[in-house]
Order: C-alpha cells, then structure tokens, then sequence
C-alpha cells in the first residue's frame, strides 16, 4: 500500500496526506491542490488511511481521527 | 441501461458507455475506476512486461505524461503481470533507459479487469492483452477505443490529438476533420432539417455545400 506501510504505519505519502489535514477536515479535491498529488491517489491513499483508522470521512470531507491527531503532533 | 456498464453483444464495452467499473491492485496500490472520476483518463494494456515494444511504448506514454496532466488527464497501465514483475521492470527502465514511469500499472493477474475491458483477442494471444487504449471520460463514459496488435506500437502524437479532439468536441460542439489538429478549422455539425440546410449557406461559415461547413475557433 502506497500509503501505509505493512506494519501498520503510515509512508512518507501517507505521512504528506495526514499533515495537509492538519488544520481541519478537506475535501479529496482540496487536499490534491494543496499537496500537490494527483486525485486518484489522494483517493486511494485516504481510503487506505481510512481503513487503518487514520482518518475519518463525514460528508465528503476527510479529517484526522484521534489516532491521526497523535501521529501528526 | 443508461447508467450500467453498456457493452455490445460480445461483451465488449461501447462508445459512449459507462466504463466497466473494477479494483485492481497498482504499482502504486490499489486503484478503482472511480478514483479517476473528474479526470480523463487513458487505460491502455500492454502484452506483457520486459518485451521490446512494450519498454518503447512505457517510455513513449512517460514522455508525454505531463502533456497529458495539461489536459487534466491520467494514465493507468495493465498486463497480466504481478506488481513485483512490474516494479521490476519499471525499475530497469529507468536504470538503464534513464526513464521514470510516472504512472501506475495495473496488475491483471486473474484477468478480471482484461476481461472486462475485452484486452484479450484469443487470434492473437490466449493468455496476453493486445495493445490497448481505452478513452474514459471524468463522467467514466467511454469515448474512444484503439486496438493495435501485438506487433505494432502505439503512435503517442495521435493519442494526444485523439484527447485534443475530443475535449474541442466537448467545449465548442463541433466535430473534426480527418487529420485534424488543435489550431485547425473545425467541423460545423451538419444541419438537421431542409430549413436548416437551406439557412446554412448563409451563416457565414466556410462551407462546401450545405453539409460540409467549416469554421475556425
């Protein structure tokens, strides 16, 4: 997984999604502007961090679960 | 039937169809179809990985990658070849043919994505996809299809023009003439009535004849 590392723990791309929500939830859109990535890999990796309970998704927007928050702080 | 996946009889997808949906394990993870939705996008196959025409044809699309983004479009790659014989491969393209693969490359090892797409021609190999390209538009309708046989490399100027194409289709609803390229006139779409192609002649457009007019964006 691109995003997300065999043992669990997030990639150097993975790592670039988590600090882009830093400061709130986003779009896809919106994080594939401000990252730089294309959009079918930001797709892509939120759900994989997303299955790893990294992020969380509500209406469309994705933003860091608690666990995230730790890992970005 | 309109929002399905419209294939023909032989199971092959249609122009203007939805793009048959799937999830496929990438060289840069897993994908799905509607990861590209808002995008173009040029789905092409290749036979197999570390053969002479497929390593020109990778290096070919990778030089016009960024062409392509400029065209808000993506490309994604497929054999059925596992992830390992792929980052393999693109490894040794880019060690020795000093080329990065800026894309990802579906890996089709159960063929379920080849299948789908119709990728494989039994005349001209049982277990390889011929070469492929698949023209999907951000509403993952099918806009254009190209078959080429295993032995014969894909022309990368008239992919371009082909997006060029439709997308001046898209945005001045009109239509292009044979060997058309961006900057040239453009098809007028031919009058629908005897009232319209008697108007025709008359809307300043340069026409041959009524049914055949020209214009210039």
């Amino acid at each position: 997984m691109p995003c997300v590392s065999p043992d669990g723990k997030p990639t150097s791309s993975g790592m670039t999604l988590l600090n882009s929500l830093k400061n709130g939830a986003l779009s896809p859109k919106d994080i594939a502007d401000k990252t730089g990535q294309p959009l079918f890999k930001v797709r892509s990796g939120l759900r994989e961090l997303q299955s790893t309970g990294l992020v969380e998704e509500a209406e469309g927007k994705y933003g860091l679960s608690e666990q995230g928050k730790t890992l970005v702080q | 039937m309109t929002e399905e996946t419209q294939k023909d009889e032989t199971g092959l997808p249609v122009l203007g169809g939805k793009a048959p949906d799937f999830e496929a394990a990438t060289t840069q993870g897993t994908l799905r179809l509607s990861d590209f939705e808002g995008t173009w996008l040029i789905l092409f196959s290749h036979p197999a990985d570390f053969t002479p025409v497929c390593t020109t044809e990778f290096i070919a699309f990778s030089k016009i990658y960024e062409e392509l983004k400029k065209r808000n479009t993506e490309l994604l790659g497929l054999s059925v070849d596992s992830v390992s014989s792929h980052i393999a491969w693109i490894r040794n393209v880019e060690k020795k043919m000093r080329v990065k693969i800026p894309f990802p490359i579906i890996a089709d090892l159960n063929k379920e994505v080849s299948k789908k797409y119709g990728m494989i021609h039994p005349e001209q190999s049982k277990t390889e996809t011929v070469r492929c390209v698949f023209v999907i538009d951000p509403e993952r309708k099918i806009r254009a299809m190209l078959y080429y046989p295993l032995t014969t490399g894909r022309n990368m100027k008239e992919i371009l023009r082909l997006i060029d194409a439709l997308q001046t289709t898209d945005k001045h609803k009109v239509a292009t003439p044979a060997n058309w390229k961006p900057g040239d006139p453009v098809v007028v779409p031919p009058p629908a009535t005897a009232e319209q192609a008697e108007e025709r002649l008359k809307e300043g457009y340069n026409c041959k004849d009524w049914y055949l007019c020209m214009k210039k964006l």
